[in-house]
């Protein structure tokens, strides 16, 4: 590979071999619908804008396996995703578009829950417990907590609890934005606690 | 590799067109050739060893994709001698920047293809000498002449469209 740096002519000009960012998109897209048609893909996505700003959902085979915020960084939820489900990930929207309509349903006060299939495999151990068990917390409810380490069992569990909220895969789809802290305060979520305070609002019928 | 295969893609998508596109005219067959490399490359993805240079790979596929487009071709249609020079019916209306590559189609073979694998794909000059024949030398030159020639009738064209 050493005569890679031996290149005899300058770097060829892009503007000058020009290729039409629209082909591209267009060849992108194609390939990801074709991917995903074919089963070859470990894991595909879609970004959507919502008023948490943009959002990246990700599913398998399975069905939705990961919802990221823009402030965990994508890059990193991508490769997240790459170590524990495979590297064949592409950006495949139509296999996404039922989740991406059901939160926007959500996101207009029109859905209280979500009727998707949920890939579990990044919910493993006690972890995976609290986060199962999430979404039997009604829709503009709050519980605390404790009161969920109460529920599964492990009352001391409450520290344990909040990381399982803190590292839920699936935030706004697996509700741990109704968990908060015993005293009412709204304690720490994955989107930043605006996002999370602008998600109770919603569900209080008070918009976004 | 374990990075997500989104990533080469986003990456190295334009490369690959590039070659593609100076293998076998602006036309259709240059984007199937790039579907066909980046879903083989896909299915690969997961064995490849880490630290591969993952341009010259997808070159090397690409190159291999293209000359199964070629011998497609020449399976259903008389080849002609020479390419089109008037704009092709085969591009694209309004999607493509089709003078450079309706210019690089009309050149003289061996240039198109060192101009492809080695100018634009990044191939050493050896190996893509092993590709197209010849010594490492006559790449570099069929590469620098094509460029030259390609720069001498861009500034000469008529109403050249402003690259994008």
């Amino acid at each position: 590979m050493k005569d890679m740096q031996d290149h005899p002519l300058e770097t060829p000009p892009e503007e000058l071999f020009g290729v039409d960012a629209r082909a591209l998109e267009r060849l992108r897209a194609r390939l990801g619908e074709e991917a995903a048609g074919a089963g070859e893909l470990d894991v595909a996505y879609r970004l959507l804008d919502s008023p948490l700003g943009r959002l990246l959902v990700a599913s398998t085979e399975r069905g939705v396996v990961r919802l990221g915020y823009a402030c965990e960084g994508f890059d990193g939820v991508l490769q997240g995703l790459a170590d524990a489900v495979g590297p064949r990930v592409l950006q495949s929207p139509s296999r996404l578009d039922e989740a991406a309509r059901q939160l926007e349903e959500y996101f207009e006060g029109r859905r209280r829950e979500f009727e998707l299939p949920l890939d579990r495999r990044l919910s493993t151990g006690f972890r995976g417990e609290v986060q199962r068990y999430l979404p039997s917390i009604a829709y503009g409810s709050t519980i605390s907590y404790g009161r969920v380490a109460a529920t599964l069992g492990r009352p001391r569990a409450v520290r344990a609890v909040g990381t399982a909220c803190a590292t839920n895969p699936l935030p706004v789809i697996v509700p741990c934005h109704r968990v908060l802290r015993a005293d009412g305060a709204l304690g720490g979520y994955v989107g930043g606690t605006e996002a999370k305070r602008s998600l109770l609002c919603l569900e209080r019928h008070e918009g976004l | 590799m374990r990075t997500p295969f989104e990533h080469a893609v986003a990456r190295h998508g334009a490369v690959v067109l590039r070659v593609c596109r100076a293998v076998l005219g602006p036309g259709a067959d240059a984007e199937d050739a790039w579907s066909e490399t980046f879903m083989a490359a896909l299915r690969a993805w997961p064995e490849l060893a880490e630290g591969t240079n993952t341009q010259a790979w997808l070159v090397r596929v690409a190159q291999r994709k293209c000359i199964d487009l070629i011998r497609a071709r020449a399976r259903r249609a008389v080849p002609r001698a020479e390419l089109p020079e008037s704009p092709s019916a085969l591009g694209l209306p309004g999607e493509d920047e089709g003078e450079v590559w309706r210019l690089v189609a009309a050149l003289p073979e061996r240039q198109r293809l060192a101009i492809a694998y080695h100018y634009l794909g990044g191939l050493p000059h050896a190996e893509t000498a092993e590709i197209i024949g010849g010594s490492g030398a006559s790449v570099r030159r069929a590469a620098a002449d094509g460029v030259k020639t390609l720069r001498r009738r861009l500034a000469a064209a008529p109403e050249k469209e402003e690259p994008r």
